[in-house]
């Protein structure tokens, strides 16, 4: 868990072209990721890590545009922590697979029209998943999956981690 | 905005807190434990929070931030730091303990459980020092952790089992807000522990996550207190021992205040506010309270400082104005200037001279510059083809037409310059123009005019630009607007203007002409000065021996960057160039602008009536003064800052200083005997009181705040850590230090009331009168000294601050929110002015083009059929306010035949 998050956190930082190579440690019994930055102060756990980095990066946009939109992109950042970063996630993921693809269906991205952290989070949290779900599951999923592919493709984002192959014709018609 | 909670369901009392602090508009509901509100989440999630764009929040943890986060984010990854946390750490132990105590009556085990957690909050509160938990405001932070904790740490015996000091205090702190009171009452109805437990049922066990609890952290260290060295500490004591007879003395200020020899003499200008306009607080914070605080600084270091202001009266806008009231210009001038005069003496703004730029010196000093450019062969003569509207009979100024930005396409562009793009316009370069008043397509017509030949001048504008930025002490936004200027390319400038309200223009061929206000307004921090006294020639032209700092906001830079040092470099005649400019962002009203034909936002005038005091403004303003970014004014927040800074913070450790000398010892500050802590202390108020000396003098006047509201941080920890109440009942040695820590305190109280002058100057004088200071410790210097030694006696002690109530403060955001579209309508057959009718038409049009696009974009997002309809009603009720407003101008005219 803890080796996932700081690799997590690398491929962010090359993804939003950070040149610096930060120190990261981890801490507590749950081995919480923590940056030390250049003036001595600890910046702990992944989302807030994240954050920072994208502020550094003078990414601003990605943390939302307006008070709401920002609120939106904390939701779904708090969502990823809580429900895919959790010992029993594995079991549950199937529930939580649900409730994306009832949100996604009519959005692009986890903030609705503009992509955010927390769509590349989300992607990092989801891909162990997504590679263990067979294709028609894929299928069932289908705007998990579509959104998936998009953020996969999108340059830098994939990083460390392997492609995810995503029909785009159904195969199953006839599920639902 | 809808927030749904379900009763007694301990995530909700910290959104309640958080609803009830921040002041935010938006419908409660409660509904039952098992309700789904989230559509698309396939279990019951709550609380929950429908935004205005249909999106739902529903973490508590992002509600709570969402409505206690207003624009400026600093602090934001300390807070978003905690929450993580919270959600990650606390919230499965709490869920944990909260289940022992109500379901199984364990609550000793409970709060065992939860003790790993509260020692890692605790020595995090040492740690910092702070009152809360990332600042000495109350953030998203403590609201949440107080939120989750109180249903275990409310329960008396709870709370004082554990033995955790800076908790304890910080619970009680965060508890005793309004805000959090009302929430934590509502949620128990008295009831305790055992209103939770129906929902506490509900939930599944996870055995997992309860043991997951945060262990003792090593990686916790003290890192963060300031290194002192022993040569810094030794310092400080010796300078504190020579007392205030080792300072100079200060000042006294003669008027007239001239330039002195071998000194630093100081010339502050504020922009010239115009006079048609009440000033709103944007105006205020932008540059008169700006300039004010520095004034005050200068004066205070002793500098010899002189600080001038006044209305800029000529114009267009004065001439319509005055057909409005049916006065002449001047007496509409003489009424508004009276009425800045008034709003500025109530702020305490310390100008030592506030004049008008409708004097004979303006005449006398532009005419002046006038001829020297002339002469000098700096003015171009030139035909220009310019808007003239049929209907008004008149050529147009600038202001009076409208249309579209030739640069940026902006349909609102003014006849002067872009809003959108900043660019400058030639108002014959618009794409359909309108006239204002009328609405008729202006035609063009020729008029002669004079032009200042800024490309002939722009080589010694920009050598003397170039020592001038690197030597002088300009924002950001300053230096950026000059050089884009600069790098655009100057072009000749018209100064004349066809009008009859200005300075004449002295050439015969131009008898019916003045000059254009740029030119001209400038003139005016000269001609005001000159008002002032005789010798304003030694101010003015002196730049040897004058620093000279302008005051405004980005608006106004080019034409004191750019345009008028250009004016003064032509006419050759030494004059003093701003060596200083020093301009702010802009400042929104909650959550838009400040209008006054809307009614939205609080002007100058308004401020009194509000309640509260001058200087409780004044802090406010200058707390959030737009430095290095826009900021907002926001009701819910100065009711924030006032109570945790101003009450909990300043206030509290100014008073119980005080309070200790009177009570314990017949209120005479006793004898000090320091020792290693003290030293320390007076080292650490000395850095402090350095970086703020370091950073007024930069200008940097938020910043400096924060050291004032530092010290008395550090005031209050001291207090907190040696506890002189009780030493006092002890042993003589104990009694001694309650002594020394009593007179270090009362000291530094008085050092404050220094520092604080600037920005709260009756405030800094109310201090000084209970602490009876002498006058003379009105002086900064860079050492801290004791200035009340032992045996002086003081006054009487009463408190500074007074609590804000939120119920007080929401009433005030509802008087100043301006009216609401359809009250827009009612508002308009009050009133019989044709422009205020087209103004809100304009509005209301413009709103239901707004509403439309959302109710579009919504539809095509398919975003619920609920939500879709209620902005679908929001619009048909938009566009029937429309067509009352529009409909009822032609009834007007009918009446008045």
């Amino acid at each position: 868990m803890a080796e996932a998050a700081l690799k997590e956190l690398a491929s962010l930082e090359k993804y939003l072209g950070l040149k610096k190579t930060n120190k990261y440690s981890t801490k507590g019994e749950r081995k919480v990721p923590v940056l030390q930055t250049k003036d001595g102060q600890d910046i702990v756990g992944l989302v807030t890590i994240a954050c920072h980095l994208v502020k550094a990066a003078k990414q601003e946009q990605l943390l939302g545009r307006t008070r709401e939109e920002s609120a939106v992109v904390q939701q779904w950042l708090e969502y990823r922590i809580v429900q895919l970063g959790a010992p029993g996630a594995k079991e549950e993921s199937r529930s939580t697979l649900r409730d994306l693809n009832e949100y996604l269906e009519d959005k692009v991205y986890f903030g609705g029209d503009f992509l955010s952290l927390a769509d590349i989070l989300m992607y990092y949290g989801l891909h162990s998943c997504m590679v263990d779900l067979t294709v028609q599951d894929r299928e069932k999923f289908v705007n998990v999956s579509r959104w998936f592919s998009h953020i996969q493709q999108l340059p830098n984002v994939q990083q460390h981690l392997p492609r995810v192959h995503i029909m785009k014709n159904r195969i199953y018609t006839n599920v639902h | 905005m809808r927030l749904y909670v379900s009763e007694g369901n301990p995530q909700c009392l910290k959104v309640l807190a958080a609803f009830e602090l921040s002041g935010a508009q938006c419908e409660v509901e409660a509904v039952s434990h098992e309700e789904c509100i989230v559509p698309f989440l396939g279990h019951s999630k709550l609380p929950a929070l429908l935004l205005d764009n249909g999106n739902f929040l529903f973490s508590s943890n992002v509600i709570c931030r969402y409505l206690l986060t207003s624009g400026g984010d600093e602090t934001s990854t300390a807070v978003g730091q905690w929450l993580e946390w919270e959600t990650l750490d606390l919230q499965p132990v709490a869920l944990h303990a909260l289940r022992l105590a109500v379901l199984q009556d364990k609550k000793s085990e409970a709060l065992e459980s939860l003790r790993p957690s509260l020692s890692y909050i605790e020595r995090s509160l040492q740690k910092t020092g702070k009152t809360f938990l990332t600042s000495d405001e109350l953030s998203a932070a403590d609201v949440v952790l107080w939120g989750t904790l109180y249903p275990l740490l409310s329960e008396p015996m709870l709370l004082t089992a554990v033995d955790f000091k800076a908790l304890t205090a910080w619970f009680q702190r965060v508890g005793s807000f309004p805000a959090c009171k009302k929430a934590s009452d509502g949620t128990f109805k008295g009831h305790g522990l055992q209103s939770l437990k129906s929902y506490l049922q509900r939930q599944p066990t996870n055995s997992t996550q309860a043991t997951r609890a945060t262990t003792d952290d090593p990686t916790v260290d003290d890192g963060d207190e300031r290194l002192l060295t022993d040569e810094e500490i030794q310092a400080a004591v010796q300078a504190w021992s020579k007392g205030l007879t080792a300072c100079p003395k200060r000042r006294q200020i003669v008027h007239p205040i001239l330039p002195q020899q071998d000194e630093r003499n100081i010339l502050i200008t504020s922009a010239l506010p115009y006079v048609n306009n009440v000033p709103h607080l944007g105006n205020i914070i932008g540059c008169v309270l700006s300039a004010d605080v520095f004034a005050r600084f200068c004066r205070l270091r002793n500098w010899n400082t002189l600080f001038v202001c006044g209305t800029d009266e000529y114009g267009t806008a004065t001439e319509t104005k005055a057909m409005e009231e049916g006065l002449t210009p001047q007496e509409i001038c003489d009424k508004y200037n009276a009425i800045h005069t008034q709003i500025y003496h109530w702020f305490g703004i310390s100008f030592d001279y506030f004049g008008r730029t409708t004097t004979a010196k303006q005449t006398e000093i532009s005419q002046d510059i006038f001829w020297r450019l002339l002469k000098r062969g700096f003015l171009l003569e030139d035909t220009v083809e310019q808007l003239h509207c049929q209907r008004c009979a008149k050529f147009l100024a600038d202001r009076f037409v409208e249309g579209v930005c030739p640069f940026c396409s902006y349909p609102e562009a003014r006849g002067d310059q872009c809003d959108k793009c900043g660019k400058l316009i030639n108002a014959v370069e618009l794409k359909n123009p309108q006239c204002k008043v009328c609405r008729d397509t202006p035609a063009v017509r020729t008029s002669k005019h004079l032009f200042l030949d800024l490309p002939k001048l722009e080589g010694r504008l920009e050598e003397w630009l170039e020592t001038t930025l690197e030597k002088g002490n300009w924002t950001p936004n300053a230096r950026f607007i000059t050089r884009s200027w600069i790098r655009d390319g100057l072009k000749p400038r018209c100064i004349t203007r066809d009008l009859k309200w200005g300075t004449p223009v002295p050439l015969e061929e131009f008898a019916e002409k003045v000059f254009y206000v740029w030119f001209d307004a400038p003139i005016g921090y000269l001609s005001i000065t000159a008002n002032y006294t005789d010798q304003w020639e030694k101010w003015w032209k002196n730049p040897d021996k004058v620093q000279l700092y302008n005051f405004m906001a980005k608006d106004n830079v080019p034409f004191h960057s750019v345009v008028f040092p250009c004016s003064l470099l032509g006419a050759e005649d030494n004059y003093t160039l701003v060596n200083h400019l020093i301009a702010t962002e802009y400042l929104n009203y909650e959550d838009g602008k400040f209008s006054k034909s809307r009614g939205v936002g609080v002007f100058g005038d308004m401020a009194k009536d509000t309640g509260i005091p001058a200087d409780i403004w004044r802090f406010y303003l200058l707390f959030i003064r737009p430095e290095g970014q826009d900021s907002a004014f926001c009701w819910s927040d100065l009711l924030l800052k006032n109570n945790s800074e101003l009450l909990n913070n300043l206030g509290n450790f100014v008073n119980r200083a005080a309070m200790f000398v009177s009570k314990f010892f017949e209120g005479r500050v006793p004898t000090m005997e320091l020792n290693q802590e003290d030293q320390r202390l007076l080292a650490l108020t000395t850095w402090e009181l350095r970086q703020y000396l370091q950073l007024l003098e930069k200008v940097r006047i938020r910043d400096a705040l924060k050291c004032i509201l530092n010290i008395s941080r550090h005031g209050n920890q001291y207090i907190q850590v040696n506890e002189p109440w009780k030493r006092l009942k002890g042993s003589d040695a104990d009694r001694s230090r309650a002594a020394t820590v009593t007179g270090v305190a009362v000291n530094m109280a008085c050092l404050l009331s220094v520092m604080l002058q600037p920005y709260m100057p009756t405030v800094s004088a109310t201090i000084q009168e209970q602490l009876q200071a002498p006058p003379l410790c009105n002086m900064l210097t860079e050492e801290f000294v004791c200035i009340l030694p032992a045996g002086h006696k003081i006054g009487t002690i009463s408190p500074l601050f007074q609590k804000l109530e939120v119920e007080q403060v929401e009433a005030l955001r509802q008087r100043f929110g301006g009216q609401k579209p359809d009250k827009a309508v009612e508002k308009q057959e009050a009133t019989t002015t044709t422009t205020t009718t087209i103004d809100d038409v304009q509005e209301l049009a413009k709103a239901v083009a707004q509403q439309g696009d959302k109710v579009r974009q919504l539809k095509a997002l398919g975003t619920e059929k609920a939500v879709v309809n209620s902005e679908v009603a929001r619009l048909l009720e938009l566009k029937k306010a429309l067509q009352v407003a529009q409909g009822k101008t032609p009834v007007q005219k009918e009446k008045k035949k």
